[in-house]
């Protein structure tokens, strides 16, 4: 009895992980060094004037700013991969370097290239956001086993931004969607996001306005989690509606994948 | 007779309004090496494709193995090697990576792939560039690599896009050595070309496409023997000047063709034909009497279109 198949997927992550290889020490390095910087820039420097503040202690939910912000960093972390990861990468393997249509002449098809993506991108927002937990242990305030779950919901977020994102890659003639999607989507949620300070800051609009994209319902799930305020029934209601983004992607990059690659 | 490996039936492929496949019939046998040539936009590579069960049918029907490649598509696909006429190599990674990769893509044994790469990397000729990386490699290496890793699966049918294309005549002769071994081993062939000593060389049997459509059909010993005489005078005059001698030129041979650079005469007899230039009093600048090849069928039949 012959074993039991590799899901295709897989074997698609096979070829992303194969390339992550070579350059692996890079990568690890920068999407570890970028939030340690802004760890140390909002946590300690902003921190200290934040915690000075009387009654902002309670704003932040009766924890230090540093602790405030650790999980916010290790979401948008993963938000910037997933949805770096699926721009062009994507629109190269569709376009310039072709290997999509490499793996469409295999018994592989459109949705296991999807599939194998968000896969990917779930393993490298995991990657990258073990090493700023590994190093976050170092501190008493932000150290908690919370921070492993917080890791698996930047997983979730990275794949959340990534299959979306994909879909609109794959259907792109140009690369010039993308510096719109940065600056029109990514950075404002990473400013606006409620990754840095509490959206309750800003105007009613633009609260609701955030609260649509899956980056607010990630961080207030991971938050939850790394201080030890787990609302379960909350929880479970954000961690949908982040996974209805992942799905809702995958369904529409794949159906576009398809007529791109078996026309 | 077996079962032919591709068995397609008035097929047809439009694209919008545009229609690249118009419509053939084409049967190919167990261990044939088969060629569809034609001019560029006749509609080859758009065979090719629904051949290799990427682009659907529009008209028609389309077996391979006896299977239907719009619903049987994955289970085709593992049993056929496809090299497309661009290299979908992934050119950051190294040579052997690049096998590897492609067999665990069919799902082999990660212990299986390295087995097929070493064998692999032998018969391409790459085993010292193993390690390289593949952006590093020549065109003709890379084409190798290319055929390399659509055999990873070992298929039973291999279809080769324009496989030598752009490269240096070497590499070429290199790589029709290559699949000339293939074939010896019993792997069907199936390939598109525009280069007639490269259809000449590799196919059994070849059909001769144009705006989308078979014109002629056979080996190229016999499309040679129907569509053109033993021999071939070739009449080069000055710059210019073909088209005036091609009048002068009538009655000789079994017909004349005047191409922008030469003139052809079609005779059984080429030095009889070329006494009678003379006797006629032209002199070209220069004269040569050659075997007909498949070229001259190629003009014959696409030439139209090659004018257009």
């Amino acid at each position: 009895m012959a074993a039991l198949a590799t899901p295709g997927a897989f074997r698609v992550t096979g070829w992303y992980l194969t390339a992550f290889r070579r350059l692996w020490k890079m990568n690890l390095l920068s999407s570890f060094v970028q939030p340690m910087l802004y760890l140390l820039g909002l946590g300690v420097g902003v921190g200290s004037l934040v915690d000075r503040n009387t009654g902002s202690t309670s704003t932040l939910g009766g924890v230090s700013y540093v602790a405030y912000v650790v999980p916010g960093l290790l979401v948008t972390t993963a938000m910037s991969l997933g949805a770096m990861e699926s721009m062009w990468p994507v629109m190269g393997s569709l376009k310039w370097q072709r290997g999509y249509h490499g793996i469409a002449v295999t018994p592989l098809e459109a949705r296991d290239i999807v599939l194998g993506h968000a896969a990917w991108i779930a393993f490298r927002s995991a990657v990258a956001g073990a090493a700023v937990a590994i190093a976050l242990t170092l501190f008493p305030d932000t150290r908690s086993w919370g921070l492993i779950a917080a890791v698996a919901v930047a997983a979730l977020v990275g794949m959340a931004f990534a299959t979306p994102i994909m879909a609109i890659s794959v259907n792109s003639e140009y690369d010039g969607a993308f510096a719109g999607i940065q600056r029109f989507y990514i950075i404002p949620l990473f400013l606006f996001g409620g990754a840095f300070y509490p959206l309750s800051q800003l105007p009613t609009v633009v609260q609701w306005m955030a609260k649509i994209p899956p980056l607010w319902h990630g961080v207030v799930v991971a938050r939850g989690f790394t201080t030890g305020n787990v609302a379960w029934w909350a929880t479970l209601g954000h961690l949908a509606y982040v996974s209805i983004w992942i799905v809702a992607g995958a369904i529409v990059a794949t159906r576009r994948l398809r007529r791109k690659l078996y026309p | 007779m077996p079962e032919p490996l591709i068995r397609a039936h008035h097929l047809v492929k439009k694209f919008g309004d545009f229609t690249a496949v118009a419509g053939i019939d084409v049967e190919v046998q167990p261990g044939e090496a088969f060629g569809f040539l034609g001019p560029n936009g006749a509609g080859k590579s758009s065979t090719m494709r629904m051949i290799s069960c990427v682009s659907k049918p529009t008209d028609g029907t389309l077996r391979i193995f006896g299977l239907d490649p719009v619903t049987d598509g994955p289970k085709i696909r593992a049993r056929i090697g496809v090299v497309p006429q661009l290299d979908t190599l992934d050119t950051e990674l190294s040579v052997q990576e690049n096998l590897w990769i492609y067999g665990r893509f069919f799902d082999l044994s990660r212990a299986e792939c390295r087995r097929r790469t070493t064998e692999l990397l032998e018969f391409a000729q790459l085993t010292e560039r193993a390690e390289s990386v593949v952006d590093d490699l020549s065109g003709g290496m890379k084409r190798r690599l290319s055929i390399a890793r659509s055999l990873i699966n070992e298929p039973s049918l291999l279809l080769l896009d324009e496989p030598t294309t752009g490269l240096d005549p070497q590499a070429r002769h290199v790589l029709w050595d290559r699949l000339y071994r293939l074939k010896q081993q019993g792997v069907t062939l199936v390939l598109t070309t525009h280069y007639m000593d490269e259809a000449e060389q590799l196919c059994d049997r070849l059909v001769v496409m144009d705006q989308g459509r078979i014109v002629a059909e056979g080996s190229p010993r016999s499309l040679i023997e129907q569509y053109a005489t033993r021999e071939v005078l070739e009449l080069r005059f000055s710059a210019g000047t073909n088209d005036q001698f091609a009048d002068r030129l009538h009655g000789l041979g079994s017909r004349q063709e005047a191409l922008p650079d030469r003139v052809l005469v079609y005779a059984d007899d080429g030095e009889a034909a070329l006494q009678e230039v003379h006797h006629r009093g032209m002199q070209p600048e220069s004269a040569l009497v050659r075997r007909a090849s498949l070229e001259d069928v190629f003009l014959l039949l696409t030439g139209r279109s090659l004018a257009d």
